[in-house]
């Protein structure tokens, strides 16, 4: 990998003004002109004219072939999260194309900027069920935030600028472009106009100076204010602006799972991780509170638990872009539908400055509780077994919180982003809303690609590690140096957990015979050990973290470790268990 | 959704709405819109889709019966798609609708001593066509009407019925043109056609 990739410039200008050429190499041309410089891809049939395009900018787009597509939209997903900027990815008609779904229903769930473009069989095959045709455009349209088809040359710079637009602006999401095949080959006046204005779309509300001084006025008479930052503050860029309001107005901070690393951990007012196996306070005292904030979030069940029992005392200051997010879980007492940077620049003016320490204060004593109950034990285990809990402490005293981290989906994720001190903003990239296991692998990919120089740590559990763990061939083809952490207990370990909790020790179909994955590392030319003992633990992750390239850390845990604290699925956020 | 919210409003009573819908004219559209109903099982009682007197721009008046808190979040995903223009929704009271009917019945009761003109006559309807073998009467109105008039021909004979979806225009005095324009120059997307922001 070179050690640093230049940004190329946005080549518009550099554009001859109009040039006669193929469809496919318009997809290159106007991919230049948005700025891309790396695209996540598999060839096929029918995207063969744009990979022959491809094959002669190879100086100025760096292409990742992956080992499936669905690693193609996660690598893409990780590239768009940590940059903040739109992942691309290619991928070719039928099989090529429906490999791609997970990955654009997980960018739309967690609001990723990503841009696919799928080839397609010609146009005048459409609907007659040939080779490798699916109704691409039909099933990706309820996971899209706008997809289109292009059957003429002349279509795609437009197509393109439209595309890019839309991913970015606004509540960002995946576009897919399904280009058919004459359309690739066919010729096109080339010119290409930046698309600034749609007019059925609106992706920036203005801020309205009523709703600020309501919010205001609630939050100057608060006895007990808590604010909750969601992705949005990340989206949109407004971490100083959240910082400069909450440090004004003295709020306690909390944050969703894609919240996090928008607000520094060891912040004086942070007061921890919301939801089904967050924190205790940041629970407990949303239903002591009376005025909530939440910025850039959208109440997600598994932040609320019952929403008839969530903050049915406090009056809520909701801040969301999306129109359609506001009043659709919980009732708002002032809706903000506008940029997060905005909005809160406009409140952080008309708030007065506040403290509010006692109240901060019962989030600490909530602190000291789960301290005691959940938190020694899970990072300071004194059980023979090694915990996952004490690996994410040790990993990041390790990587002093300069690191990426990327987690799967399940009991890892959850006890990464309890234990983990984000410092730096983008520097958590998870699967929340979709819960997409497999995520991690490729998406650490994409997010290294991105930030060759920024250390990127995967986390995985066994079961998601093995659903994408064909990418290894092209972390090993790339030379992509991610680590790669396994929290290996043999077990789907959250579906078990439910299991013992809830389905009387069933465990049905959750214990799994596991590979040898270093072996495995191995024949892909991926260096890895495994450890299974304590004393082993700071040396291997040491060893892991200094090793230059890609490396494999498989760690046997605890078989049946169960994460806690829990809010019982539908239960209220007070219920919160803490064993 | 009654289940997530208490009913304090009366917002939890299921009632008929019509959303009147503007998008560009493009394929594919029907089916966005439409999907926002699949996803949450909401069954659409009546749909019509045609050209708008704005060129390049369709009106959708979709009929269904829920309940408002349900239908308001149907409208704001609606709007939220990139290429619909604008969403509202109306309760019976705010809007003018028509529906239309056509029966085709055998030219022969005319024939058979049946006073069919007067039932014409009596119900608002009138003849289209008159061929040998049927007869084609055209009856607009609401669902009520044009169900009325086929229970009475029904006893004679009915060949073939067809009733329309609804089209509907709201009672308050914007047009859609001046809509568009005010869309084009503002920055939000809540514009309602009532020419209150929602």
């Amino acid at each position: 990998m070179e050690a640093t990739r230049q940004k190329p410039k946005p080549e518009t200008s550099a554009q001859p003004q109009k040039r006669k050429m193929s469809g496919s190499e318009a997809v290159i041309y106007s991919l230049l002109a948005e700025g891309v410089d790396t695209i996540f891809g598999y060839p096929g049939g029918a995207i063969m004219p744009i990979y022959d395009a491809l094959y002669g900018f190879q100086d100025r787009i760096k292409h990742v072939l992956v080992r499936h597509e669905q690693g193609a939209a996660h690598a893409a997903q990780g590239y768009a999260r940590v940059r903040n900027e739109v992942g691309v990815c290619f991928a070719t008609s039928g099989p090529g194309a429906t490999n791609l779904v997970t990955g654009i229903a997980d960018a739309q769930i967690d609001s990723t900027p990503i841009v696919c473009i799928t080839g397609q069989v010609p146009s005048h095959l459409l609907g007659t069920d040939s080779f490798q045709e699916s109704d691409v455009l039909g099933i990706s349209m309820p996971v899209t935030k706008w997809n289109f088809q292009v059957t003429k040359p002349e279509e795609i710079p437009w197509a393109i600028a439209r595309a890019f637009y839309i991913a970015k602006t606004g509540r960002p999401g995946p576009v897919l472009l399904d280009i058919t095949k004459d359309a690739q080959f066919g010729e096109v006046d080339f010119e290409y106009k930046k698309c600034e204005k749609i007019r059925s779309y609106h992706p920036y509300p203005p801020v309205e100076d009523d709703k600020i001084s309501a919010a205001a006025e609630l939050i100057n008479t608060a006895k007990k204010p808590y604010l909750l930052v969601g992705h949005g503050v990340l989206l949109s860029g407004a971490e100083e602006q959240l910082k400069g309001f909450v440090e004004k107005a003295g709020i306690p901070v909390a944050s969703t799972l894609l919240g996090l690393s928008a607000f520094p951990t060891d912040h004086p007012q942070y007061v921890g991780y919301l939801g089904m196996h967050g924190n205790y306070g940041p629970n407990v005292k949303t239903n002591e509170c009376d005025v909530l904030i939440a910025v850039g979030m959208r109440f997600d069940d598994r932040v609320t638990g019952d929403p008839n029992k969530y903050a049915p005392q406090a009056k809520v200051i909701h801040i969301e872009i999306d129109p359609s997010e506001i009043d659709k879980i919980i009732k708002t007492s002032v809706a903000i539908n506008a940029d997060a940077k905005q909005a809160l620049e406009k409140l952080t003016e008309a708030v007065k400055p506040n403290k509010h320490e006692s109240w901060i204060q019962e989030f600490r004593d909530c602190d000291e509780i789960e301290y005691q109950k959940v938190i020694e034990h899970d990072i300071y285990p004194k059980s023979k077994q090694i915990r996952m809990g004490e690996v994410i402490r040790e990993l990041n005293e390790l990587t002093h919180g300069e690191a990426v981290l990327v987690t799967d989906v399940g009991q890892h994720q959850m006890v990464a982003n309890r234990y983990w001190k984000f410092k730096k903003s983008n520097s958590n990239i998870t699967s929340g809303g979709l819960g997409t296991m497999g995520f991690a692998l490729p998406a650490a990919m994409g997010a290294q690609v991105a930030k060759p120089d920024t250390p990127v740590v995967s986390i995985s559990g066994d079961g998601g590690f093995q659903m994408t763990i064909q990418e290894l061939g092209t972390i090993s083809q790339y030379k992509i140096p991610v680590k790669m952490v396994l929290l290996n207990n043999d077990f789907l370990g959250m579906v078990r957990q439910w299991q013992q909790l809830f389905f009387e020790k069933r465990y049905s179909f959750t214990e799994m015979t596991n590979p040898d994955f270093i072996k495995i590392a191995e024949g892909y030319g991926v260096p890895g050990k495994r450890i299974t003992e304590r004393s082993e633990l700071t040396g291997a992750l040491k060893e892991m973290y200094e090793c230059e390239g890609a490396y494999l850390l498989e760690i046997a845990v605890e078989k049946e470790e169960n994460v806690f604290p829990m809010v019982p699925s539908g239960d209220s956020v007070a219920n919160i268990r803490l064993d | 959704m009654s289940d997530i919210y208490q009913d304090k409003t009366g917002d939890a009573v299921e009632k008929q709405f019509t959303l009147s819908v503007l998008t560009e004219d493009l394929p594919g559209l029907l089916n966005n819109v439409t999907i926002i109903f699949t996803r949450r099982k909401l069954n659409i009682d009546m749909i019509n889709v045609s050209s708008s007197e704005v060129p390049g721009v369709s009106r959708y008046t979709i009929v269904l019966t829920t309940t408002r808190e349900q239908v308001e979040k149907v409208v704001k995903q609606i709007r939220k798609h990139i290429d619909v223009l604008g969403a509202f929704v109306y309760e019976e009271d705010e809007i003018h609708y028509q529906e239309i009917a056509l029966y085709k019945v055998p030219t022969r009761i005319f024939m058979g001593g049946v006073n069919v003109e007067k039932i014409i006559r009596a119900n608002n309807a009138r003849i289209l066509v008159i061929e040998q073998d049927y007869i084609l009467i055209e009856k607009t109105g609401h669902k009520e009407d044009t169900q009325k008039l086929y229970d009475i021909l029904e006893p004679y004979g009915i060949m073939e019925f067809v009733r329309s979806g609804r089209v509907a225009v709201s009672k308050s005095k914007r047009k859609t043109e001046q809509f568009l324009e005010e869309l084009e120059n503002s920055n939000t997307h809540s514009l309602s056609i009532n020419g209150q922001n929602k």
